[in-house]
């Protein structure tokens, strides 16, 4: 007992040192997850930057990095440029009312009432002073010529209307796969899922044939909802594998109070499977959110049925001098999904899980 | 097969023999159970057909005709002319492919690598206030891919541009007409796609991370035990152990490079600038099928797209098996 201070104290300074070294290793690594975040998410704040700046500004290649405005003073009913101005007192925010080339005339603009201040230098070498000021105007302006309500209200039909489509068939299906046997039941399974690896142009070219002359759905949203109303790959894989792990027991449990296939379906596995669901749902919104190639082909031409990215890409297109409207244009783009990533990211990130790892 | 394999044992826990008696000697029970479901699948039988199984067929059938959609009546049958002038005689066809293989090798790498090492770095237990890490980094996925070109094509402009900026920074002339033109110099705009694609890996990294949380920990106390650092540890344990999930991803990129597409075309109509370094393959096909509505050759196009997806795909399941590692298969 009397020698245990002794054991104790060597272990106790090990433990500490042990204890500082994994502190420094904690802070290394956070701060450089934190630098490759920065230099990872930078474009973001680019994109944002840019987006509240004079049109001037945006293309000026020394531009500050905040937007910013040289700062004006209004003078007699005048307006000078404000300068900083290197004086006794140390640098000076004056107003240049009269340059000349010896000797300029400067308004205090913290002290007009002092009048006019005469300076002796070479004004050209003065600073001009900017202040930040963030240009909102341009997202008005953006949302207006763009047309950004009607683009909206497209994209949000269009994702609607294919979401519940491809919900209900999709849910229908896995449920089928997942508590049925029938013939054939794995050669099935197993086909649906190699038309994952199945590029979308070997299918194309006939039923845009189909669609446009056959049909006549060229300049309509038709070719592009209705092969969503039948479930896809995708869907059906990540749903079924949710069904799979519900109890059999509940079902068994509405059977005997004699519920039948569709009725076990619609009160016993869905209320069951509401996370897989979202998942589906939001995976689906968001696909529409960003679907170019089917809208770009079905709806050339048809100017009021563009969705937001046919929209934008034609926006980025005819106004390339104006990159402040267009990284405006671009960041209303992005606001509706990155606040509904942020709201149901568990649901959705465990929904990727499911459909990459459970292979 | 490796990734199959994992499925039919999930799926193979009826007996086996359902497989070859048919619907005749079912009971009336299974009888009923078959019928339902057929019934719940349905949806999926008839799309499958409608928009797989038919429009497959036809574009090969296509694919034998010289046809306009802007003139159907003078479509005419030319058997094999298609495929004879886009094999032996389009040298468009072998250019979008090199310049596909090219990029996708370029993108592969980079992508694959960030993704694996971001999903590391995301499941350090060294790493404080983790979940917030693991969303703001997939957070850049959520941004839709038309506005993230638009951005994207602005920071990487030479002179106004914050990529050449922060480089600059570090002492390397970057910044001007002599600096990194990353859109306009052929030798860098593959690496300028590659760092658009960079705000897409969140899913692959997702996948990765959930991956190196089913590693067994057991496997690297045993190594530390063994004295083995930490790149040894990540070589032999990590690496072999989310090897299915490697090879997942690396499926999964390969079939979206392969019809890479929607980059080009936003920054400049698939017009292959600079100097054709971005004519690619799908690009190539778009313009055929949809700018001069050639369906016959468009159809051709797409087959042999499908034809080089089919092959690449069977290539890597064949090879896939010498370095793929399935815990599974020990049972």
């Amino acid at each position: 007992m009397a020698k245990r201070p002794d054991i104790e104290k060597p272990l106790s300074s090990y433990q500490a040192a042990r204890k500082r070294r994994n502190l420094l290793i904690q802070m290394g690594i956070t701060l450089f997850a934190l630098v490759v975040l920065s230099i990872y998410t930078m474009p973001l704040g680019y994109g944002v930057m840019t987006s509240l700046k004079t049109k001037e500004q945006a293309s000026d290649p020394q531009g500050p990095v905040i937007p910013s405005e040289a700062l004006q003073y209004e003078y007699e009913g005048e307006k000078y440029d404000v300068v900083y101005v290197p004086t006794d007192d140390g640098l000076q925010k004056w107003a240049l009312i009269k340059p000349t080339r010896r000797v300029s005339q400067f308004i205090d603009i913290n002290n007009p009432e002092a009048g006019i201040i005469e300076w002796e230098g070479n004004w050209r070498a003065l600073e001009p002073v900017f202040e930040t000021s963030f240009q909102w105007g341009n997202y008005k302006e953006a949302w207006e010529t763009i047309e950004f309500l009607k683009l909206l209200k497209n994209t949000f039909i269009y994702a609607f209307v294919t979401m519940i489509g491809t919900l209900v068939a999709s849910a229908l299906v896995a449920y089928g796969f997942a508590r049925f046997r029938f013939p054939f039941r794995n050669t099935l399974f197993m086909v649906m899922i190699s038309t994952i690896i199945l590029p979308p142009a070997v299918t194309l070219v006939p039923t845009y044939a189909f669609f446009i002359k056959v049909l006549g759905w060229g300049g309509t949203w038709l070719p592009l909802i209705v092969p969503q109303m039948f479930g896809n790959a995708y869907n059906v894989f990540l749903l079924r594998q949710y069904f799979m792990t519900i109890p059999r027991e509940l079902d068994d449990a509405a059977k005997i109070d004699g519920a039948g296939p569709m009725r076990t379906f619609l009160s016993v596995i869905l209320p069951q499977a509401v996370p897989a669901l979202t998942a589906v749902a939001l995976f689906h919104f968001f696909f529409a959110w960003n679907d170019f190639f089917g809208p770009l082909i079905y709806l050339a031409g048809s100017r009021d049925l563009r969705p937001i990215t046919v929209g934008l890409t034609e926006f980025n297109g005819l106004y390339r001098t104006e990159p402040q409207l267009i990284l405006a244009a671009a960041t209303i783009s992005m606001i509706l999904p990155l606040t509904i990533f942020f709201i149901a990211q568990r649901v959705f990130i465990q929904g990727i899980v499911i459909t990459g790892v459970d292979k | 097969m490796g990734v199959s394999l994992k499925w039919t044992r999930v799926v193979r826990t009826q007996p086996r023999s359902r497989f070859q008696m048919g619907l005749r000697s079912m009971s009336p029970a299974q009888r009923r159970e078959a019928r339902w479901g057929l019934i719940f699948i349905s949806p999926w039988l008839i799309g499958f057909t409608l928009f797989y199984l038919m429009p497959m067929i036809a574009s090969l059938i296509f694919s034998t005709y010289d046809f306009k959609l802007s003139a159907p009546e003078d479509a005419r049958f030319v058997g094999l002319d298609n495929w004879n002038r886009m094999l032996f005689h389009d040298s468009n066809v072998w250019e979008g492919l090199r310049i596909t293989f090219t990029f996708g090798t370029v993108s592969l790498l980079i992508g694959m690598t960030s993704a694996f090492l971001l999903a590391v770095l995301l499941n350090s237990k060294h790493l404080l206030a983790r979940n917030v890490f693991r969303t703001l980094f997939y957070a850049p996925t959520m941004v839709p891919l038309i506005a993230a070109i638009v951005i994207w094509s602005r920071v990487l402009n030479p002179q106004t541009g914050w990529l050449n900026k922060i480089i600059e920074s570090f002492g390397i002339n970057a910044v001007g007409v002599d600096g990194l033109r990353w859109l306009d110099d052929p030798n860098l705009v593959y690496f300028a796609y590659t760092f658009i694609g960079l705000w897409g890996i969140g899913n692959a990294v997702l996948i990765n991370l959930a991956g190196l949380q089913g590693v067994p920990t057991e496997l690297y106390e045993a190594a530390e035990i063994d004295g083995a650092g930490w790149g040894r540890r990540l070589w032999k344990i990590t690496i072999p152990m989310v090897s299915p999930i490697i090879f997942y991803n690396l499926i999964l990129n390969v079939l979206g490079l392969l019809q890479y597409f929607i980059v080009p075309w936003v920054l400049n109509q698939g017009n292959g600038y600079p100097e054709g370094s971005t004519r690619f393959y799908m690009v190539y096909f778009y313009k055929q099928a949809f700018t001069f509505q050639n369906m016959g050759y468009g159809a051709a196009l797409a087959w042999m797209l499908f034809i080089v997806a089919l092959i690449i795909t069977i290539f890597l399941f064949t090879t896939g098996r010498s370095w793929v590692y399935y815990s599974s298969e020990e049972r």
